[in-house]
């Protein structure tokens, strides 16, 4: 997790910044899931077999935030793209340089 | 025993992928290892006994958002070997930050105590209740489609709203920025 924020705040890619949001998102859902886990549990599918279920409250949850996730990265791409349209290129130190061009 | 050992192992196999990510500089392979970084996270989620989730990350996760990762790589310059930006700082904030979550996590209760706050609250009757109610055997499809189904409704929303963002982003070609910067080009050159 910390590794992902890491990546987003030292590259100056925007595309490797956008996936460095992706895998900070996927390590919060990987410790939301180990909270649900019960040992000797089996998958909350009901059957007559099992004792014990893992709690389905989380995974429902996750469910919900990874779809919503794909849909932020989109969106990052997006702007991502579109920025390269208008810059042609995708560096930040770049970019700033370009900007202190265009003020004088 | 066994469980805490394909973890153990699977979260090093993620810290390794985390790393390669940081390293490399080439747009197709960071877009190919954050592909094997979700792949090894649903392994991680089976693990767990999420089997829903595990599905949604390998379809969704893995699946949907690389091919949106390539496409954009494909019309992207490759990486350049720049320099590392805020270096410095964000090393400080990092370990300030694993600190703070370490001393969190020693106040957590262990993992898989079948008596820990969370599995005591609702979730036993959810597990009695559902099957009477709408005789689907899946829990997890019970709380998303039917206790929690304002939830995935606003889900729903999220996705139109970031959907419609995309098609506004990608179609407006005419931002004021771009005559600026062309102009600026041509005068250099």
């Amino acid at each position: 997790m910390v590794g992902g924020l890491f990546i987003i705040i030292t590259s100056q890619n925007y595309l490797k910044k956008v996936v460095g949001l992706a895998i900070f998102q996927t390590a919060v859902f990987v410790f939301f899931v180990s909270l649900a886990k019960v040992l000797d549990g089996t998958a909350p599918i009901l059957t007559k077999m099992a004792n014990a279920y893992s709690n389905p409250l989380p995974h429902v949850l996750i469910l919900t935030a990874i779809v919503v996730g794909v849909a932020t990265s989109a969106l990052g791409l997006a702007l991502v793209l579109q920025i390269y349209k208008n810059y042609e290129t995708i560096e930040e130190k770049e970019i700033e340089s370009l900007e202190l061009k265009s003020d004088k | 025993m066994n469980f805490l050992l394909i973890n153990f192992f699977l979260i090093s196999l993620l810290l390794v992928t985390t790393f390669f990510i940081f390293k490399t500089t080439s747009l197709i392979s960071v877009v190919a290892l954050t592909g094997a970084f979700t792949l090894l996270c649903s392994a991680i989620y089976v693990n767990l006994d999420a089997v829903d989730v595990a599905f949604t990350e390998a379809a969704v996760g893995s699946g949907i958002s690389t091919i949106l990762m390539v496409m954009a790589a494909a019309k992207l310059p490759e990486g350049k070997k720049n320099k590392l930006i805020n270096l410095f700082p964000s090393i400080i904030l990092a370990v300030a930050i694993s600190l703070i979550l370490i001393i969190i996590i020693s106040n957590l209760p262990l993992l898989g105590d079948p008596n820990a706050p969370i599995h005591l609250h609702v979730v036993p009757e959810y597990l009695k209740e559902s099957k009477d109610f709408f005789h689907i055997p899946n829990v997890v499809t019970n709380i998303l489609a039917s206790y929690r189904g304002f939830d995935t409704l606003g889900e729903t929303i999220v996705i139109f709203t970031a959907g419609l963002g995309v098609i506004a982003l990608l179609t407006s070609n005419t931002l004021n920025r771009k005559t600026n910067f062309k102009k600026n080009k041509k005068n250099e050159r």
